[in-house]
């Protein structure tokens, strides 16, 4: 009991950013379960109810309903499996191309890591989004090319740590030991060296997700994300965005549900990087 | 200094070569502009003839290379749509979007550093904690929805301001605040931050312990070093706010430079696209290179290689 107090406070905003993570899980997972009504269903005589504690609202629609009478805490419940399931795709495809290109600009270094790092300084100054759009509008959208821009706008950050730790990390006895008894490069790159750069990349994946899942819901208000039959949270805001002067609750519900979520995010992202290595720069 | 600078700009310049063949690629992998051009029904002589006379008839690396040649005479191409020069309509709408980004940013400043200031100062109490808090869910709400957030509070439902559109101070109120709320919150948690690190510092318990005042052990030793790496940062964040308005811009039907873009993209106007691209980007690189000036004028312990 007398050290479970300092646990807590240590870990406060880590547990609270799981906690919201976990439930946002939960409810992508169990999403048909949880939800009251199925998030398309329609129901003309129920239009624009608002939210169950403003006058007019009743507790069959706790968060209202939209413009064709579809129960906003239905959407917003199923749009988490759109929004969660883009930012994990996003995380794990960046993180792979994004720690491969820091692993070899920081092994080989030389031409290698000049020719990589001027890749990154270019992605760097570049307004990305802009391009994601082009690309999605011409291309149309989907949720494989939404993903695989996602991914082309985060793999820069695990580039950049990874890059920055294999190159602290290469140097050492461990290492030159491993080169001298003849350990091949792909199994010290494998063995010696990706292990030591898996904190930090947990910790830049935590912040991606939260960045994959703000830009995703930007490009979907834009009408150029995941389309699909299912809501996501940005083509929620851009729906309600119409009806913003008469049912505000359309727009604030679903930005809600992303701003809780990308916060989970962030407070696990900021608790792993205390925990692992305090003076990882962001 | 002048070798640094020579690095520097080559740097920028490499850069910015990278960028437009990146563009030049990515516009010409999106398809046909003369399909797009020309009416459905055109016969093929005519498409030919219009292919010509854009070019585009010619081998990519020739397109590219008349590309950035016309580009550096601040050329860049005609937009299909609209027939107009692609710099006039960036230089156009210019001055809007500059109008807004230094509207934001300032707010954002005049935010961020007394804030994140005071909390430092006033490490772990309930300030502390409300404003790292708020600062924390400001980073994590999409800048757009906060937008029409405060659209639906004061403009829908107070009626104090104008919802959307270009005009006098009242329009500019709700975009320039939407702005910089996104980047306050950003530049809080650094000053925060970046004064406890300096706080924390041995020449800071020097100072303190050599007798001198509060004042002037904050004024002279912590503020001028805590807010080095806040001028680099604030520098990001302002090109962010020339090259990356786009969403907001939308929002508020704002006559700048990202609207331009916008409405490019879905016009799929590629010339006009490609050109505030670039455009963006140089602005961009630009910034970064002023920045990184500034950096050593403020910071004499830089040395320059």
């Amino acid at each position: 009991m007398i050290r479970a107090q300092p646990f807590l406070r240590r870990n406060a905003l880590g547990l609270i950013g799981l906690t919201i993570l976990f439930v946002a899980v939960a409810c992508a997972l169990a999403a048909p379960y949880v939800a009251p009504y199925s998030p398309t269903s329609i129901s003309l005589v129920a239009r624009m109810k608002p939210p169950a504690w403003i006058e007019g609202g009743s507790l069959s629609h706790l968060l209202g309903t939209d413009n064709l009478g579809r129960d906003i805490l239905s959407r917003v419940v199923h749009g988490a499996r759109i929004s969660l399931a883009v930012g994990f795709a996003a995380v794990i495809l960046g993180a792979l191309i994004g720690s491969t290109i820091g692993i070899l600009a920081g092994y080989f270094g030389g031409w290698i890591d000049s020719g990589l790092s001027f890749l990154i300084d270019v992605q760097l100054s570049f307004p990305f989004t802009l391009l994601a759009i082009f690309l999605l509008a011409t291309f149309g959208g989907g949720f494989w090319p939404v993903v695989l821009v996602l991914a082309l706008a985060t793999w820069v950050n695990y580039a950049r740590v990874v890059r920055g730790k294999v190159m602290s990390v290469k140097g050492q006895d461990f290492v030159h030991a491993a080169q001298t008894v003849g350990v091949p490069t792909l199994g010290i790159l494998r063995h010696h060296i990706l292990p030591n750069a898996v904190s930090p990349i947990i910790v830049v994946a935590s912040f991606s997700m939260a960045q994959a899942i703000l830009t995703e819901a930007a490009l979907s208000f834009l009408g150029v994300g995941v389309d699909g039959s299912n809501p996501s949270w940005g083509t929620m805001l851009n729906d309600g965005r119409s009806y913003l002067q008469s049912a505000w609750w359309l727009t604030a519900m679903p930005g809600i549900a992303i701003a809780l979520t990308v916060l989970g995010g962030n407070l696990c992202g900021d608790w792993l990087q205390d925990r692992f290595d305090p003076r990882l720069a962001r | 200094m002048s070798r640094y600078l020579a690095k520097r700009l080559f740097m920028a310049v490499l850069v910015l070569f990278g960028v437009s063949f990146a563009t030049f690629i990515v516009g010409h992998l999106t398809g046909d502009p003369v399909a797009l051009m020309a009416p459905e029904n055109a016969p093929q002589e005519a498409k030919d003839e219009l292919r010509r006379h854009l070019g585009l008839d010619q081998p990519l690396l020739t397109q590219y290379a008349r590309f950035v040649g016309r580009a550096l005479t601040g050329d860049l191409g005609h937009s299909f749509v609209q027939g107009t020069s692609v710099a006039g309509l960036v230089a156009e709408r210019l001055p809007a979007t500059l109008q807004l980004a230094f509207a934001g940013f300032v707010l954002s400043l005049l935010i961020a550093i007394p804030l994140g200031i005071i909390v430092a100062l006033k490490r772990n109490t309930v300030w502390d904690f409300v404003v790292t808090a708020l600062a924390m869910v400001g980073q994590s709400a999409p800048g757009f929805w906060i937008g029409l957030m405060l659209i639906a509070v004061f403009a829908v439902e107070l009626r104090l301001l104008p919802v959307s559109g270009y005009g006098g101070f009242a329009y500019l109120v709700l975009p320039a605040i939407t702005l910089a709320l996104q980047s306050a919150a950003r530049l809080t948690r650094l000053v925060r931050a970046s004064m406890l690190e300096v706080l924390g510092a041995d020449y800071v318990r020097t100072a303190r312990s050599k007798g001198l005042r509060e004042r002037a052990v904050l004024v002279v030793h912590t503020l001028r070093n805590a807010m080095i790496p806040v001028v680099t940062m604030a520098g990001l964040e302002f090109a962010e706010l020339v090259s990356g308005a786009f969403i907001t811009e939308t929002i508020f039907a704002w006559p700048g430079v990202g609207r331009l873009a916008v409405t490019a993209v879905y016009q799929r106007d590629f010339p006009l696209v490609q050109g505030v691209v670039l455009f963006a980007a140089f602005a961009f690189v630009l910034i970064n290179l002023l920045v990184d000036l500034l950096y050593v004028a403020i910071d004499p312990r830089v040395k320059l290689a």
